[in-house]
């Protein structure tokens, strides 16, 4: 490798460059001043992913890049995801120093690990070979373990981390176990060389572990039947990790899912149709249902969102382009819903504890009108009535289905997302309809109102307007990555 | 292209007095009886000023052609338009709305609750109902149709009775499942069709055999919202369980968006599985007719008495759609004004009393013309206008949609005819218990006739109701141009259907 193209790689992987040198820097920053350097580790941590974020959002290349002999691609699509991933980390990371602030909880570890997270999702989403992929699952995956126990004196939240490494570890096997099976019926671990043996008629072998490739992506995504982690993670972690991981590792998994299925995979298009439409339409049964009888609010998310990763895989089974410009806006819709519902739940505090079971948000309405409307925006949107943002991500998944002829699907999913509307309806209920509990809820610091209130307008006001420009980004960015 | 925005006025101005209320509640500082009074008189003048507009857009429109006026067109995304305007059958619903919501506001003043959350909500739900008959393209009609649910929702929760909950999700629900299903036709069509235009979409020719899942996807919708036999239990709760104002606007307009949405899409985009399915229709119609007619005989409860009887009036207006003629259609659509008017005083008559006693048992009244002579005669006059005597608005909608459902098919005209008479029976029974006889109940003793705020609410719905009874066709020239013009293009397109 000559020094201009080093140059050249080094300076497309900026955002990368950026996040690590924080990370290694706060490390040190940390070691020396100790739990003395949180706020200030935690406010650069935040400038970082913002700055990351913009550097993505400037790059945006009209054709991919392949760098480091093709281990990374830096494209359109994987630049739109960075993005959308390094503001919504920032918003969680806001969310979770403020929150850890309020509790004594002042390790300076927290923005670093989230930051080591981020960055393995940066490189999950750009990744060009297997090896890279699953480096990129593995480092995003680690910290996330360490994330989900936080609490480490807290039993739930210890579970929480044991079970979500001990089942992500059986997932990172049943990927490597793909991983083998494609390089071994393909010869290579570079995308174009699994491109190259897909085309035409592919082998068994290469089904087979673009089967299991499938799965354990499948399982970062939390799509049913692989999702059995979700709830249990999402309710023991402590809220603003949750925020975290219904956020960005959902865009980083889905993102891969896409590129795995568009570029490396895309000869194999009737195979893998069939797999995708069987994920998403359990996944939509399995959140819409089983989200019907949780009283834990965190829970009840965690079920969302896997109905709502059921709508994205419906999408991504109808192919690029229109599946992954779906896909696109699915997810930057999504996003500022899920996380402004977080956001919320951390504002709002009982005696000092933030808000955890749908009884404790009983009759907000009558206390604090500004919250219940917030929170109305928010799980309307995530319910998908017109005319909030999720709505226009169920539209172009509808879309995209249809325009694949997957009409059974797309009719399973309109009856699903009538049954999630349900339990979406059913914590309104609670916001708007019952009688306000004894300890009233309080609203504190300024932090998660403002991303609750950045998110609720982003589901709505705002939207109305960005709408075509996010169509544009998202279709300019599938085109331009996807050619073929 | 228009100068003003007519539409766009028409269709935002509520949303932005919801706006202005919510800025006023802030600056306020938190509600306290001098700040409700403000919002309720701000919330009034907002309505009626959203009412002279719509007068306004009223002058410039002209009833002569069935194009569509006052249109307004812009790009937005996702291949959807900001495209609005209107024709004569959707600017009659739209002054209808306008028209009841200032009504409605003004019954709202014994609201004591949350005052300013409601009339927000109140507002919001103007916006909405007034954008689905606007829409010109199907996804913003989509939009307003579907988001009407949200205002609505809380409307019926927070200020409903004591069963309110359940009625708010069962018609939430419902409703809900009806538009998803929807919403796969329609993203479905804009596929095949390449637009979302609703002007091209009529214009499209849709394969038969597509036309009939299209068709009956939609029908899931528009059956719920009409609400239609046997998909019209939703209606009796919602109604019963609603505060007065939201039962007057669920009945007034949020169900002539079925109607409305049978003319405008069901007919002239599907002609051919209308015509296919048009006996199931009718069928469904009579049995509603019917049906509701005697469930609405047994009812203890004044409200859902009274929302039974919607169903059955709602029964007319699918007939007179489907029969497909122009005389049919163009009843159907008196017969939604009318029944917009008559159906919203008659739960304001249920209002007046349950704000008096705060009962709506049929058993606990009686010899209520003793001591309220006034509410006894405009009780009178519209339960006259609900079962459709001539001189009331009730009279012309029934007989045209028969008529129209004569010349299609005898029969059902036939079966429509013994639901007229069975309308009689329970809404006289309705005014011999409540309002004759000799005052049974001590309670009542005390009962006090209409106040000056009342007299305003009914005053121009007599009028309504008279005018439209003694001279209907101010209403008929206003939406004979668009009713034709549907007519023609359903029997054009069954004929060349049927011809080879």
């Amino acid at each position: 490798m000559t020094f201009p193209e080093l140059y050249n790689d080094l300076y497309a992987i900026q955002p990368e460059l950026l996040l690590g040198s924080f990370a290694m820097a706060g490390t040190l920053i940390g070691a020396v001043f100790g739990a003395r350097s949180t706020g200030f580790l935690s406010g650069l941590a935040v400038l970082a992913l913002l700055a990351a974020g913009v550097l993505c959002a400037m790059q945006r290349p009209a054709t991919p890049v392949e760098i480091f002999s093709g281990a990374l691609t830096i494209d359109a699509f994987g630049t739109f995801a960075k993005t959308v991933i390094a503001f919504a980390a920032a918003a969680t990371l806001i969310l979770g120093s403020s929150h850890f602030a309020r509790i004594h909880d002042r390790r300076f570890e927290f923005p670093i690990v989230t930051v080591l997270s981020v960055l393995g999702m940066f490189i999950m989403v750009s990744a060009n070979d297997l090896i890279t992929l699953y480096v990129g699952v593995e480092l995003q995956s680690l910290a996330a373990y360490v994330l989900a126990a936080w609490r480490r004196d807290d039993a739930l939240s210890s579970e929480a981390g044991l079970k979500y490494f001990v089942l992500g570890a059986l997932s990172s096997g049943l990927l490597l176990f793909g991983c083998s099976y494609v390089y071994g019926f393909s010869g290579g671990v570079s995308f174009d060389a699994i491109a190259a043996a897909a085309s035409g008629a592919p082998s068994v072998g290469l089904i087979f572990g673009l089967v299991f490739v499938l799965a354990g992506i499948a399982f970062k995504m939390s799509a049913a039947p692989f999702h059995m982690w979700t709830p249990d993670v999402y309710e023991g972690a402590p809220t603003p990790v949750t925020a975290l991981f219904a956020a960005a590792p959902k865009v980083a998994a889905v993102i891969l899912m896409a590129r795995v299925l568009f570029d490396p995979f895309a000869g194999m298009q009737a195979q893998w149709t069939q797999v995708m439409a069987v994920l998403a339409g359990a996944s939509m049964v399995v959140g819409a249902f089983a989200g019907l009888v949780q009283t834990n609010l965190k829970r009840l998310m965690a079920y969302s969102s896997i109905a709502n990763m059921g709508f994205i895989l419906m999408a991504l089974a109808a192919g690029a382009p229109e599946g992954g410009k779906a896909a696109l806006i699915y997810i930057a819709v999504y996003l500022p819903a899920t996380i402004g519902v977080f956001a919320v739940m951390l504002a709002l505090r009982q005696r000092g504890v933030a808000v955890e079971t749908i009884d404790d948000l009983a009759g907000v309405g009558q206390r604090n009108v500004g919250f219940a409307a917030l929170l109305t925006v928010l799980f309307f949107s995530l319910a998908g009535i017109p005319p909030l943002a999720g709505f226009w991500g169920k539209f172009a998944a509808f879309q995209a289905a249809l325009g694949s002829n997957l009409v059974i699907l797309a009719v399973l999913s309109a009856v699903s997302a009538v049954v999630s509307a349900a339990y979406y309806l059913r914590v309104l209920a609670k916001v708007w309809f019952s009688p306000p509990a004894a300890s009233e809820l309080v609203p504190v610091g300024f932090a998660p109102a403002g991303i609750a209130l950045v998110g609720a307008a982003l589901s709505f006001p705002i939207l109305i307007v960005l709408l075509g420009l996010l169509e544009h980004s998202a279709e300019t960015a599938v085109i331009a990555s996807f050619p073929g | 292209m228009n100068a003003i925005p007519w539409l766009s006025i028409i269709i935002f101005l509520p949303a932005a007095g919801a706006l202005l209320l919510l800025a006023a509640r802030a600056m306020a500082g938190g509600a306290n009886p001098g700040v409700d009074r403000g919002v309720k008189v701000m919330a009034l003048l907002i309505s009626l000023l959203t009412f002279a507009v719509s007068l306004g857009a009223l002058a410039h429109f002209d009833p002569s052609t069935a194009a569509f006026q006052l249109v307004e067109r812009l790009p937005w995304a996702l291949g959807v338009e900001y495209h609005v305007g209107v024709d004569g059958l959707a600017l009659s619903l739209v002054l209808l709305t306008t028209a009841i919501v200032p009504i409605c506001i003004l019954a709202s003043w014994t609201i004591d609750k949350q005052v300013s959350s409601y009339m927000i909500l109140f507002l919001l739900l103007e916006t909405l109902m007034i954008g689905v008959f606007c829409a010109l393209d199907i996804i913003v009609f989509y939009l307003f149709f579907e988001g009407a649910l949200i205002p609505m929702f809380i409307l019926i929760g927070v200020w409903g009775g004591k069963n309110r909950i359940y009625a708010a999700f069962k018609f939430f629900l419902y409703t809900l499942l009806g538009s998803l299903l929807m919403l796969v036709a329609i993203v479905s069509m804009i596929i095949m069709a390449g637009t979302s235009s609703i002007p091209d979409l009529m214009n499209y020719p849709f394969a038969e055999g597509i036309q009939m899942w299209l068709w009956l996807a939609f029908f899931a919708s528009f059956a719920v919202k009409m609400p239609m036999f046997p998909v019209h239990t939703w209606l009796p709760d919602a109604h019963v369980e609603a505060p007065t104002a939201g039962s007057v606007v669920l009945a007034s307009i949020l169900l002539k968006m079925g109607g409305y949405g049978f003319l405008r899409f069901s007919l002239p985009m599907f002609p051919d599985a209308s015509h296919y399915f048009a006996p199931m229709v009718f069928v469904l119609s009579v049995i509603a007719i019917v049906y509701a007619s005697l469930v609405a005989f047994r009812q203890t409860d004044i409200k859902k008495l009274i929302a039974y009887s919607s169903v059955a009036h709602m029964g007319f207006v699918t007939m007179g759609i489907f029969a497909g003629n122009a005389i049919g259609i163009q009843g159907a659509i008196f017969q939604m004004l009318s029944h917009g008017v008559i159906s919203g005083a008659l739960f304001l008559c249920v209002g007046v009393i349950y704000d008096r006693m705060h009962t709506r048992e049929i058993a606990f009244y009686g010899g209520l013309v003793n001591r309220m002579p006034v509410y006894a005669a405009v009780f009178i006059l519209f339960t006259m206008g609900n079962v459709g005597l001539p001189g009331t608005s009730g009279f012309p909608g029934e007989i045209t949609t028969m008529t129209g459902a004569f010349l299609a098919n005898p029969l059902v005209a036939a079966g429509a005819a013994l639901g007229v008479i069975l309308s009689a029976a329970y809404a006289l029974t309705l005014a011999r218990k409540v309002v004759f006889g000799t005052i049974e109940n001590p309670k009542l003793e005390t009962i006090t006739d209409l106040d000056s705020r009342e007299w305003v609410l009914f005053a121009p719905l007599i009028v309504a109701t008279l005018v439209l009874g003694l001279a209907p066709w101010i209403a008929f020239d206003f939406t004979q141009a668009s009713a034709n013009s549907i007519a023609n293009a359903f029997q054009a397109a069954v004929s060349a259907g049927a011809a080879p």
